[in-house]
């Protein structure tokens, strides 16, 4: 049976796609980025320990060597993850798409969709490709909120339960892509854009924007040369860098001024986005 | 202390409320409604109340004028010709406006606003339309000063009503109160999102289920003062309340009240009711006198009398107190609180209400949201804030269940986050689940802006602070509001979105 670790459920989303949708994050990441908000869903939990005596609430214990969580006692403090020293999280549930539609389904008739994010969500193509299925089934529209760093051209199944993917573009050169990264190399993220505009799937890109980090300017140039005359149909969110969640070298950087991101705005409108926005 | 005295020298009313207050001093010297023994008894415990409507009434409570007749027929009293063109709609109208008598001594609806105006938009540019409706709803907001006033739009989407809701969002203004009839079957997607759009930067309009509300009488409806659905061309003759937690605090056992203080206080009321409507249509002289019957802008048999009930979560947790269970938190709570509910329209479907003829002869069932001198007594049938449920879903799936009951309006307020601006379209999925579920009305704000709904109506939390501080502030809702806002602690609202 297919399972693959959840990392939470959110019943209301209104920032993953349009409309109102559930959003499934799934745990662990092929990447690492500097700038990531929740680096606790990077990795996956080796049972390393660590965490369970600081539980404040007693939520964490130790069965047969594997850490495990109850999720009715946990407090949500964050501690486990505060000392977790790779970057992973013990509140993880391995579920089966079965149980994951078991909750999303409690949110019918309020939603129209759901979307499935992470970490990185595609490291679990099958289980995504089976919960879509269910979901479609309930009558709901399905994205995938992803990195770009699987072919998605490799998995035709997926791509036609799927309404679309909304793909984050770190960044355009690819030293730049692998120091913000640490992932190889952005040419498989450059070949789904192609591919996913090719075939009407290119749901939205997103770009994280931070001066000095991230060449912005490239990514929004980039994108236009490559997807055409989609430019005009593609959402283009620009989003502003915040510090919260950020651990690392970028935790204490501030967020680029508002006049930074005004003019990747007007950048983007000039390429001919019509659907840019600052979020 | 004279009370005449107080008001007179008052330093925080402005003259108009000095007058205001003024008449309904003197309305209370009179005694003309025969109160028996029992129906006191039930008024001292709280558990019935004239929600302070006069002694001896001689307006109904709410009117709902027939505006598109007057449109088309002008007024014979007040020397008016149908109007030919925009300027001529909008100053009839404003002149009318000050001419329906409420309760509150100001029109409490002011019509199918995009409706009546639409015909006359052709003409005009959006910057010409603009100019003058700006000024029309200034002169609303400005002289209209208290917000249990309603203007409606919809279902259908209409370039007035579009104009009207982008100048909303510009001009702030607390009065008059908006609400979107919504039909997903006759609303475009495109102009609700722009209404939800619009309430998360002016908590204006709310939305209200058309489909539902549609069928409540055989003539249209109009939303009126703190969301009531009543008949246009005739309205609510009264409203009185059963103040639930009252009642519930002189009962000896929950058997006790569900089948004899229930009951006898609901007869109680009931009979009161009628005498208040008996002397409004008998003696007040208000139908024989008023240009607005006589012009058939209303009618006596288009007017209902309204029972409204409220504190139904704090008597269900009263009376669930010895085994612990809460409202909308525990099955036992919510299966008391609905056999209350049902008892109450039991009721209400059976008492012989006097001059209800639209209404079959009845009282209809209103979820009254409050006063300002309630303490711990929350609106309606919602939930108290500060016990929220977690889950907005669970929250509305609740609200249907409560809803069902209640035919002249029922409806829950939503802060949610500013992102909530970003994507309307996700808030209207809400409301779409929502009324398919049978939720009745629903109205969102956005968590700091300063126009907040108290109950039903808006108040600017930059005009509470200033009352607070002891100063004359334009709109007399501002004085209620601020007490209300204080007592239910409303800036503990649950914000909702993520």
């Amino acid at each position: 049976m297919t399972r693959a670790p959840i990392n939470k459920i959110i019943p209301l989303s209104l920032v993953d796609g349009p409309g109102n949708r559930t959003s499934i994050f799934l745990q662990g990441c092929n990447l690492a980025c500097a700038y990531c908000h929740n680096p606790e869903t990077q990795a996956v939990c080796n049972h390393c320990g660590i965490c369970v005596s600081g539980c404040p609430a007693g939520a964490l214990s130790i069965v047969g060597n594997r850490v495990t969580w109850d999720s009715t006692a946990c407090i949500q403090c964050d501690q486990c993850i505060n000392v977790c020293p790779t970057s992973a999280s013990p509140r993880v549930r391995n579920m089966t798409p079965e149980a994951v539609f078991q909750e999303v389904q409690k949110n019918i008739p309020f939603i129209r969709g759901i979307t499935v994010s992470g970490g990185e969500c595609t490291l679990y193509p099958n289980f995504i490709k089976e919960l879509f299925a269910i979901a479609n089934e309930h009558g709901l529209t399905c994205l995938i909120d992803s990195n770009g760093t699987t072919d998605f051209s490799r998995f035709p199944e997926l791509m036609a339960l799927s309404q679309g993917v909304m793909l984050d573009v770190k960044a355009w050169d690819e030293q730049t892509y692998q120091k913000l990264t640490k992932g190889p190399t952005n040419s498989v993220v450059k070949k789904n854009l192609q591919f996913l505009s090719d075939c009407n799937k290119l749901e939205e890109c997103r770009i994280v924007c931070v001066p000095g980090e991230v060449d912005a300017e490239d990514v929004i140039s980039g994108i236009s040369q490559i997807i055409g005359e989609k430019v005009r149909k593609v959402k283009l969110k620009l989003i502003k860098f915040r510090r919260f969640g950020v651990k690392g070298r970028l935790q204490n950087t501030p967020s680029p001024d508002d006049a930074y991101m005004q003019e990747l705005l007007q950048l983007a409108m000039d390429l001919g986005f019509e659907q840019a926005v600052i979020v | 202390m004279n009370p005449v005295l107080d008001i007179i020298t008052s330093r925080k009313l402005t003259y108009e409320q000095k007058i205001m207050s003024l008449a309904h001093t003197a309305e209370d010297t009179v005694s003309v409604l025969p109160i028996p023994e029992k129906t006191k008894y039930y008024f001292d415990s709280n558990a019935i109340d004239d929600l302070y409507e006069g002694h001896a009434p001689y307006r109904p409570r709410y009117i709902m004028p027939d505006y598109e007749k007057f449109v088309k027929n002008g007024s014979e009293f007040l020397k008016i010709e149908p109007p030919q063109d925009l300027d001529e709609l909008l100053n009839s109208l404003m002149i009318l406006y000050k001419h329906v008598p409420s309760i509150t001594g100001f029109p409490v609806y002011l019509g199918n606003i995009d409706k009546l105006i639409e015909p006359f938009l052709d003409v005009l540019s959006d910057a010409e339309a603009k100019k003058k409706l700006r000024l029309f709803l200034n002169f609303l907001d400005r002289t209209i000063t208290d917000s249990f006033c309603h203007a409606n739009i919809g279902p259908e989407p209409t370039r007035a009503g579009k104009l009207i809701l982008e100048l909303e969002k510009e001009l702030q203004n607390a009065v008059p109160n908006f609400t979107l009839k919504y039909d997903p079957d006759i609303t475009p997607d495109e102009f609700a999102e722009l209404g939800i759009y619009t309430s998360l930067f002016c908590a204006n309009p709310a939305l209200c289920n058309h489909k539902v509300h549609a069928e409540t009488y055989s003539t249209d409806y109009g939303i009126s003062s703190c969301y009531n659905i009543l008949p246009i061309g005739g309205g609510a003759y009264t409203l009185s309340r059963l103040t639930l937690p009252g009642l519930a605090n002189v009962a000896t056992s929950t058997e006790q009240f569900l089948h004899q203080l229930l009951p006898d206080c609901l007869e109680a009321l009931g009979k009161y009711m009628n005498e208040r409507v008996s002397f409004l249509v008998e003696q007040s002289g208000f139908f024989e006198t008023s240009f607005l019957v006589k012009e058939g802008l209303i009618h006596p048999d288009n007017f209902v009398g309204m029972l409204g009930i409220t504190g139904l979560a704090e008597c269900t947790n009263i009376l669930m107190s010895d085994h612990g269970k809460r409202y909308g938190h525990d099955i036992e709570a919510d299966d008391l609180a609905d056999e209350i509910m049902t008892i109450i329209s039991d009721f209400a479907s059976q008492f012989p209400a006097k001059y209800s003829k639209i209404a079959n002869g009845r009282f209809m069932l209103h979820a009254q949201v409050g006063m300002d001198y309630d303490l711990g007594i929350t609106s309606g049938v919602r939930i108290p804030v500060g016990d929220e449920l977690e889950n907005i879903y669970d929250h509305l799936r609740h609200s249907a269940r409560f809803h069902r009951e209640i035919t002249t309006g029922c409806g829950d307020i939503f802060p949610f986050e500013t992102t909530g601006q970003n994507n309307p379209s996700a808030i209207l999925d809400i409301v779409k689940g929502a009324f398919t579920l049978g939720s009745k009305y629903i109205s969102f704000y956005e968590q700091n802006s300063d126009l907040v709904r108290i109950t039903g109506y808006l108040v600017k939390r930059s005009e509470m602070e200033k009352y607070r501080n002891e100063q004359v502030v334009l709109q007399g809702t501002t004085h209620l509001g601020a007490p209300n806002y204080d007592h239910n602690r409303l800036q503990n609202r649950k914000v909702r979105g993520v």
